[in-house]
Parts: C-alpha cells; structure tokens; sequence
C-alpha cells in the first residue's frame, strides 16, 4: 500500500470535446486505481457546476483526465491554479506548447528528436492562395504518402493516410472539422509504438515502450477504443538499443516541452531504428485499450499506486 | 508486482477475441458514437435522439396508478406471466388498433419489451444467414441492427415524397432473386417514416401490398407513428386490408411512454406461434408490471385525448423545425416536410458529407444523426436526420440556426478545395447508432 495523500482528491473527466467518452473512462478507471490504494476520491464533470463543487469539496488534489482542449490545451489547468488547487500533470503553458502539434513538433526537433517533415495550414490559406495551387506545393514539398491531422486534437480523430493526390481535399475537409489548422506530415513507415511517461523525485523516465499493431493498419478511433481491434507487444518488438532511443526521446521530449508528472508520446521507429515524433499527450488516456495503464503494469506498477504519488508530487509542490 | 508480458508475445486486450460470432465483426467503437456523448451535455441542442416528449403525459396519474398496481395486485404485477403477454392488454390493443384500421384477435397479438422486440424476433424467426431483408432508403437505424445481428442481407429500395415505390419494390425483388439470393421479408415503415418523414398514401399501400403478395413475399409493417398525424388524420395501416400476408409491429412508445417498453406484433397463427416461443426463449415473458400499468393506463384515462395532447406538442416543434429551417437554410439544402411523427431528412448541398461535417456541428453545439446510419450499403453521406420531438421549440429554432452555420462554414470549407471525388482512408464501417432511434 502506497502513502496516499491526505484529504480528498477530485478525478476531472468528461467535459465537452469530441474525446469525451474516452475521458469519461479513463477518468473512471483511475478513480477505482485510486480508490483501491486508499485515496478518496470523487469524480467531477466540467460543467458550469465545476468551480461551486470545487468550492464544497474543498480538494487537496485535482486529477485532470480530460482529453481534447480545454482539458489539455491548458485551459482548466490555468483555472485550477488561479483557484489555488494543487493538480496533476503538466502547467498550463506547457500544455499549450504539447498540445499544439506543430509547436511541439519544433521544439523537439531542435532538442534533437526526429520529426516528420510537415506544412501547418490554416483553412484561410487554401481560400486565399487557392487550393490546388497549395495541395500542389504540400504534395512536391512532403511526398507521398502523407498524414493529415488536425492540429489541434487526439485520438486520431479527423486523422487520415492520404496515399494519393486525389485523395487530400476530402483528407483536409475532415481535419478541418475539428481545427482550424491541419497539419500535414510525410508519412513515415515503420513500427509503431507508444513511450510513456512518470515522474518521480529522480525526475521523469519511461516506462516499456508498447508496440501497436492494429488489425487495419491505422490506429484510428475505431482500433484504439474496441477491443481486440489492435495487438500490442509490451516491450516494443525492438532491440533493446532502439528500445533506449525511444525511451530516450520520450524523456527529451517530456523535459523539452517542460511537462510535469506524466506524459505519452507516439513515435515511429524506422527500418533503420531511428524514433520519429509524432505527438504527445500531457493526459494519456486510461481505458481499458490505453497504452499508458499496460505500460504501467509492464513494469511491474501499479496504475492506482503511481497516481497516487503524483498526487503526492502536486500536494507538496502547492 | 510483476510485469504482465513476456518479451515477444502480444496482447489484444481482451481474452476472448478469438470467439466471438462472425455476426459481431461490426460492432466497434466509432468517432461517430464518441460524439454522440458530447450531444448528451445541456449545452448541445440534440436533434438527433428521437426521445418522445414524455413531460407532457399525465405523471399524477401514472404515479397513482403503478402504486396502485403493486399496493392492490402487487403479487401478479411483480411475478413471471404470460409469454404471449397479458391477455385483458390485448384485447385493449384491439382498441389501440381501431383507429389504424386493423381488426385481428387478442389470440393474434404477442406482446414484447417494445415493438423493437417483436422486429427482433419475426427476423429471429424467419430469416437465416444470408437471406435478404428489402428495406426502405433510408431505413430505420435500429432494424439495420437487427438485420445485422442475423447476418442478413439488407436491399434498399428508393422512395419518393409518398415513401416506398412499388415499381423500385418489383425490381428490387426480382433483381435480388435473379442473382440467386433469397428475399424473406420486405420491410416498410409507411406512416410518418423514421428517418425520412415521409407518409404512405392509400394507393401507394395497395400497390406496394400487390408488389409484395404477388411475389409470394411477407410484408414487416412497423407502425410507430401512426396515431401521430397532425392533422387528424390516422393512416390505414397496411395490415388493415391484408391479415395473412402481414405481420404488424405497434408500440406504446410514442402514444404513452418508451421507458415501460410494451409493443406488439400482430401476426398470422403459425407465425404467432413460434413469436410467442421465440418471446419466452428471449425474455421469458415481457413485463408484468408495465403491461398492467399500461392496461390500467388505458382503462382509467383519457388515452386517445393524450395522443391528440402529443400531436399538438409534436406539431408545434415540426412547425417551430420547418419554419426555421426555411428562413435559414442555405441555398442548396432540402428537406422533407412530415405530416406526422418525429422527423425530417435533410438533403445538403452538393459536395457536402453528414459524417464529416458532425464534428464541426458539435463543435458548435448542435448534434443530428448522419444519413450514413440509416442505410447498410454506405448511401446517405449527404443527409442527415433532425429531430424534433424532444426540445422545446426555442431550442429547436437556437438548434437549426446553429446547424445553418455549421453548414456554411462546411460550405466555405469544402468550397475550397472543390466537391471530393475520392475519400481519404478512413476507419472501417461500425455499428449502428442504436441508441439514437
């Protein structure tokens, strides 16, 4: 049995983004981890009721497992600190660093990370410049294949492999739908894998990496929230000098971004064995099909024990 | 604690991938579904669920009458009945089905947990893997899901502002016979339609009944909405005028309340025979207490008064939904105008696509159902389902003016970058939106 922290701790899940099924859960599972070391533990939505509940329940600690902006845009986090509520997980403006894609792809970059070449647009720039004179330029810049997300968001949500020309405008309409700016990457091939990370008096370090196979071949919404859908290799099916630089990047890219407590970044590890970075994740998802809770348990953790020395971490910080 | 893997092996995460039914390969979690938690949240102005307006039932009245029920017969009203369902109900039901035209004998009637039962088990009964069930396009969601769970095929047959059209219907059959398959039921919701508003005439029920029977076929009536015309009118239900060649599903959900869960199917003897083995199989019986409740229900209040109550809420939310879709549409949208139920189908402009425009629509805090749910085959990307049975009509009015501007701005963006012609990946078909019937 962990030292729980003193006094009640509040779980924040739900909230109004496209993600928020998958917070509802993640936030419920760490909430039972929690409550099963012997934290009391209330889950709250972000509602208008939030602050007025907060103000009743009077939290040592908030855990903020909101996926999607405002839960990690940086935006809730701000308030909890304005409220002078010790939480979880990374300050508001390294959240807004992570959780914006292209910035956080720049600034790991110049850490010394890998990241896919990639073109960040506005819709406002298609309209402007005309879009097929843009497409032309993203196509002649970044190749073929390509990966067009929204840059702003997660789950794969509005995420597409784009494999031919033909296909980008519909690939950009669907980005776009949930962010007013797309990015577009050169798609890297190779294995996929998921490096997640805790804090402890040492500082941050990754936990195994996992693998992830999914049985379509786009980790999309569908592979990533169904069970069964994608197959994981807890460690990664690598060698264990790459297995090193994943771990490594991960750290980098953890302490670059200046995040706190926990974080989880996706990479590519090409045939040659180099990491790639694709994104990271200042509130890795908790469901039964999240990579974080097996990375957790890979080493021989326990999901409600490290949760719980976070809270600690953020007690004592104030 | 040690750590749960060896090196090299993979996990799906769940022990019991390897066994589960073909019919299952389907049911996966979607982005569409994920947004439909958010449209739950106050904020959202849903015109997606079809929730019936159920403030607007007499709730004293109800109230008095379930605790009557356990006070006073507590130990019938709470124990196991009768498979085929509560006889004194099904002679009620025979009043119910008066205005609709359909006579039959309270020996006919099956009762189920929702007339979502009772399509669950005639397709139970009568259809095998592979066998074709002829449907409407659009169809409704939840029996897509039905006809799916017993693998079967679906052929969707086009309709026009009188729904169902009987020379489609014919070649539809034909065609499916000739390429070797076997048709076991047409089905057809020919009053106020789910999801596309639209309302069988009296001749087009005469020719699409000719179509069906002339080809030797059974004819799946489901007739939700019936008593809910809003001008009066009730449509003669197909059943009606043909009792061998029919089964008609009829349900309390709409007319009195969904959470008690009590429909009926109305089928020929040896068809009724094997529902009412099928219903046992399925529930054992359906509830005790809510048919009593009900039967109380329609003993002891104005029913048919409270049905004319529920047209006139339900009208003023159509006409708070056609009134404002009128003066804020954008050029290029379509509609149908209902005379009756819960909903109208919306066309949008060229080039436009309901599945991925829902993000943005959410965004923005308004939520409907995309077309794309509504049919087996993948048509209806550029549609989408409003309904207006459940916010009050400001909101109703705040939802479309939402939606106008969700559509515009798609409009811009999709403008952009001209009508796609090719589709990106994306992830593969799910289930069903089944909670949104």
């Amino acid at each position: 049995m962990t030292n729980a922290s003193q006094g009640q701790v509040v779980v924040l899940a739900g909230g109004l983004s496209a993600e928020r099924d998958v917070s509802i859960r993640s936030g419920r599972r760490v909430a039972d981890a929690l409550r099963v070391v012997g934290v009391d533990v209330t889950v709250l939505d972000v509602d208008a009721n939030l602050l007025g509940s907060l103000g009743e329940e009077k939290p040592a600690c908030v855990v903020p497992l909101l996926h999607g902006a405002p839960g990690e845009d940086g935006a809730i986090r701000d308030v909890l600190a304005a409220l002078g509520l010790p939480f979880v997980g990374s300050g508001p403006a390294a959240c807004r660093r992570a959780f914006d894609k292209p910035i956080a792809s720049s600034l790991v970059e110049a850490a010394g990370v890998a990241v896919p070449p990639s073109m960040a647009l506005p819709h406002a720039t298609f309209r402007e410049l005309g879009a097929g004179a843009v497409l032309d330029a993203v196509v002649a810049r970044l190749g073929l294949p390509l990966m067009v997300k929204p840059a702003r968001g997660g789950s794969s949500l509005g995420a597409s492999v784009v494999r031919t020309s033909a296909d980008l405008p519909a690939a950009m309409v669907a980005a776009y739908a949930y962010a007013e700016i797309a990015l577009v990457e050169s798609f890297v091939r190779g294995t996929e894998v998921a490096v997640s990370v805790v804090e402890d008096a040492d500082g941050p370090r990754a936990l195994p990496t996992v693998e992830v196979v999914p049985d379509g071949g786009f980790y999309d919404y569908g592979a990533r929230y169904t069970a069964g859908a994608t197959e994981f290799f807890v460690p990664a099916r690598l060698p264990d000098d790459v297995l090193s630089a994943c771990a490594a990047a991960a750290v980098t890219v953890h302490r670059t971004l200046g995040l706190r407590d926990w974080s989880r970044s996706d990479l590519i590890v090409d045939a040659e064995g180099a990491p790639w970075f694709l994104e990271v994740n200042v509130a890795p998802g908790m469901t039964e099909t999240s990579t974080y809770p097996q990375a957790v348990a890979a080493a021989g953790l326990d999901l409600g024990a490290v949760t719980a020395s976070l809270v600690e971490r953020a007690v004592a910080r104030g | 604690m040690e750590p749960t893997q060896q090196a090299g092996t993979g996990t799906r995460l769940d022990p019991w991938v390897d066994a589960y039914a073909a019919r299952t390969r389907g049911l996966t979690a979607s982005q569409v579904r994920a947004l439909f938690a958010v449209a739950s949240r106050p904020e959202v102005v849903s015109l997606a669920g079809g929730m019936p307006f159920v403030s607007a039932l007499p709730l004293d009245a109800i109230a008095d009458t379930v605790a009557r029920l356990i006070r006073d017969r507590g130990a019938v009203a709470l124990q196991y009945g009768s498979g085929q369902g509560d006889v004194r109900l099904r002679e009620q039901i025979l009043e119910v089905m008066a205005p609709v035209g359909v006579t039959a004998h309270p020996d006919d009637i099956v009762v189920t947990a929702g007339s979502q039962m009772a399509l669950d088990l005639v397709v139970r009964v009568f259809c095998d893997p592979g066998d074709v069930v002829i449907v409407e396009a659009p169809t409704y969601v939840t029996a897509l899901g039905v006809f799916s769970s017993y693998q079967c095929e679906v052929v969707h047959v086009p309709m026009d502002e009188e729904g169902l059209r009987p020379d489609a219907l014919r070649e539809a059959i034909a065609a499916t016979r000739a390429a070797g398959k076997r048709v076991k039921l047409v089905y057809t919701i020919p009053s106020f339609h789910n999801p596309a508003g639209v309302c069988q005439g009296p001749q087009r029920r005469t020719e699409v009944l000719e179509v069906v029977t002339s080809a030797g076929l059974l004819l799946l009536e489901d007739d939700p909405y019936g008593l809910l015309g809003f001008d009066g009118t009730v449509p003669r239900a197909i059943r009606a005028d043909e009792s061998e060649g029919v089964i008609y599903l009829g349900t309390f959900s709409k007319t009195i309340a969904a959470g008690l869960r009590v429909g009926w199917a109305v089928a020929p003897h040896g068809v009724r025979e094997k529902l009412v083995l099928a219903n046992e199989t399925a529930t054992l019986c359906p509830s005790n207490l809510t048919q009593l409740t009900i039967s109380d229900y329609l003993a002891t209040q104005p029913w048919f008064d409270q049905v004319k109550v529920f047209r006139e809420v339900y009208r003023e939310r159509r006409d708070a939904l056609l009134g404002s879709l009128d003066a804020l549409m954008p050029a290029g949208t379509t509609w149908t105008v209902p005379a009756g139920g819960f909903y109208s189908w919306v066309t949008l402009p060229e080039g436009l696509d309901a599945t991925a425009m829902l993000p943005r629509a959410v965004a923005a805090l308004v939520a409907y159902v995309p077309g794309t749910g509504f049919f087996a085959d993948g048509q209806g990307r550029q549609s989408l389902r409003l309904s207006y049975c459940y916010p009050e009509p400001e909101r109703i009015r705040e939802g479309v003016r939402r939606l106008a501007g969700v559509i515009e701005a798609e409009l811009e963006v999709v403008g952009t970058f001209g009508s796609p012609t090719a589709r990106a990946e994306r992830p593969s078909a799910s289930a069903p939106y089944t909670d949104l019937a």
